[in-house]
């Protein structure tokens, strides 16, 4: 303990480093600190949608790196996520307001029978971390739960978690009922859980299985990044 | 009076566990999405045959169908008040398996984690946990199980609170946490820290090790990183999960898995079974294994690696060599 450590005043630091001390205050989880820092930045006439991105993403990116590196677990990820939270409730309506640019949004939850749903609130929490929109249905999905509000909410992306080998393969009768539908290629499908693999997500007919919610970030970024260039060019 | 589980510690110097439940019952038509507890009122005979698969392929010890039987999880199936009730079945159908056995076999009633984070990063209080635990300790032991079985737990926490649990049902109890991060649990706990924790307990465990995870090889590293006297549990999934035709299949076979039981022993094991995909075939191979080949040295994690396959991580976070990040805050001094 020292005194300098303390003597930090978010409010003197220059841009740069107040965004350099947020992504340190949101990899420790402090969350009074993120808030504090997200109202300087808008005190300053920063762009919500700015902020967003350069100070809580950037910040969120690292953390989710060290997350997927095995360098920070799951407790310390569950802080980071709830400071970024905390800087997120004072940007959410102002990003609406701003008209800022949609990252993504997810419809997502454990299926039918799975009631772990530790994975998915944490693939949930660095998913908004990343700016994405998330829907969460929660635990124990029917197919017909996913299908409803992929479409109610005009979703991107479908993410699936499973914990049991017994409940992984309801994964498989989600996917068959959007192709009953002929939807499927409408939305991206992430699965993700314990027991997957890549040749399980492969075989059921997703398009992307997540080995830990580090990974679904890139990989929902990667595919929204397609979508852009598909509309783009179509 | 010792139980009957520290008593045949006792007299062997190790021991065979069973293998899957989950894998077996889905074998047997179990739903996907349906709470396998269930099955211990409404079809006993295959929780039946679920225990004497284990048993005729020669294991020690054999687990309840409760791992799903506390009051947080089958809340879902709208069964929450039904923990103990439950728990008592599955125990009571492993207590006639056992007696009928003709030798001495171990009712181990398994208790899974709760499945909810607990404070302070979630909302379960440690007194909540307890009493879930407590509750669903208490059906066990009226089935008559002679030890409780905590298994694949994450959380250091959960783990405290499923202790305090078996201390108030006055139960002997085991304990084993899934080691499938990086090495770790996935709350950051290393081989290492676990038996730092069980060794503090005021009612420490019979025995304590690792269950299911991340294939034969990690398991073996994690059983080589615990330290101390009391004897370790070794009980790794037969394999990585594929998918066929509507059904997950693990591919380990039942030589691999008679390879990782002599080696888990050699690192420590007292206490050696399978977890998800090992079938009562496997178990077959593992007692023969563990009875016809004489103990070795310790394997180096080379040797883990040459028998079983590559590790899931470079480190597992006991070894000093694991990733880090150098950090150039200037709150941190505070911690």
């Amino acid at each position: 303990m020292s005194d300098e450590d303390d003597e930090i005043v978010l409010s003197e630091l220059n841009d740069d480093e107040l965004v350099q001390q947020m992504f340190d205050d949101l990899y420790d989880g402090l969350r009074e600190e993120i808030e504090e820092g997200v109202n300087i930045l808008l005190e300053r006439g920063w762009e919500p949608y700015d902020i967003l991105t350069k100070a809580l993403v950037g910040g969120m990116t690292i953390v989710g790196n060290d997350f997927r590196d095995g360098i920070l677990f799951v407790p310390e990820v569950l802080l980071a996520a709830n400071a970024m939270k905390g800087g997120m409730a004072i940007l959410k309506p102002l990003l609406v307001e701003t008209g800022a640019p949609r990252v993504g949004k997810m419809v997502i939850g454990t299926v039918k029978g799975d009631i772990h749903d530790i994975g998915k609130n944490l693939v949930s929490m660095m998913m908004e971390g990343a700016g994405f929109e998330v829907v969460d249905l929660g635990i124990n999905n029917a197919a017909d739960a996913y299908l409803e509000a992929l479409e109610r909410e005009d979703a991107d992306i479908l993410g699936m978690s499973a914990l049991l080998t017994t409940t992984m393969p309801y994964m498989k009768v989600v996917i068959d009922a959007l192709k009953e539908k002929g939807i499927r290629d409408d939305y991206t499908v992430l699965v993700g859980g314990a027991p997957l693999n890549e040749e399980f997500g492969r075989a059921i007919g997703a398009d992307a299985y997540c080995r830990d919610a580090a990974v679904a970030v890139e990989t929902a970024k990667s595919f929204m990044a397609r979508k852009h260039n598909r509309m783009a060019a179509g | 009076m010792p139980s009957p589980l520290e008593t045949l510690l006792g007299e062997r110097d190790w021991l065979m566990a069973d293998g899957a439940t989950g894998t077996i019952l889905f074998n047997m038509g179990l739903q996907s999405g349906d709470a396998p507890e269930f099955w211990n009122e409404t079809a006993p005979d295959k929780v039946r045959a679920l225990y004497r698969g284990s048993v005729e392929a020669g294991s020690d010890l054999f687990l309840t169908n409760t791992f799903g039987g506390n009051a947080s999880r089958l809340k879902l199936h709208d069964a929450g008040h039904r923990a103990g009730e439950l728990s008592r079945m599955g125990a009571e159908i492993g207590r006639e398996i056992a007696d009928a056995s003709g030798r001495k076999v171990i009712v181990a009633g398994s208790m899974g984690p709760t499945g909810e984070i607990m404070a302070p990063m979630g909302p379960l209080s440690h007194e909540s946990a307890v009493e879930i635990f407590h509750q669903q300790a208490e059906g066990l032991k009226e089935g008559g199980a002679d030890v409780l079985w905590v298994e694949t737990i994450s959380a250091p926490e959960e783990l405290k609170a499923a202790a305090e649990a078996a201390r108030l049902a006055e139960m002997p109890w085991c304990v084993t946490m899934s080691f499938d991060t990086a090495g770790r649990t996935m709350m950051g706990t290393t081989s290492a820290e676990m038996s730092r924790l069980v060794a503090r307990l005021p009612h420490p465990p019979l025995a304590y090790g690792a269950n299911c995870g991340t294939g034969a090889s990690d398991l073996i590293r994690t059983v080589t990183g615990f330290t101390g006297e009391l004897p370790v549990i070794a009980k790794g999934n037969a394999g990585i999960p594929k998918y066929h035709d509507g059904h997950i299949h693990y591919d380990g076979t039942p030589e691999l898995m008679g390879r990782y039981a002599v080696m888990a022993r050699d690192a420590g094991a007292t206490i050696i079974g399978g977890c998800c995909g090992t079938t009562p075939d496997h178990l077959r191979v593992m007692r023969a294994a563990l009875e016809s080949t004489p103990r070795g040295p310790v394997p180096g994690l080379d040797d883990v690696v040459e028998a079983l396959g590559g590790f899931s991580s470079d480190s597992d976070g006991t070894d000093g060599r694991g990733p880090t990040r150098e950090r150039r805050s200037r709150r941190r001094a505070r911690e």
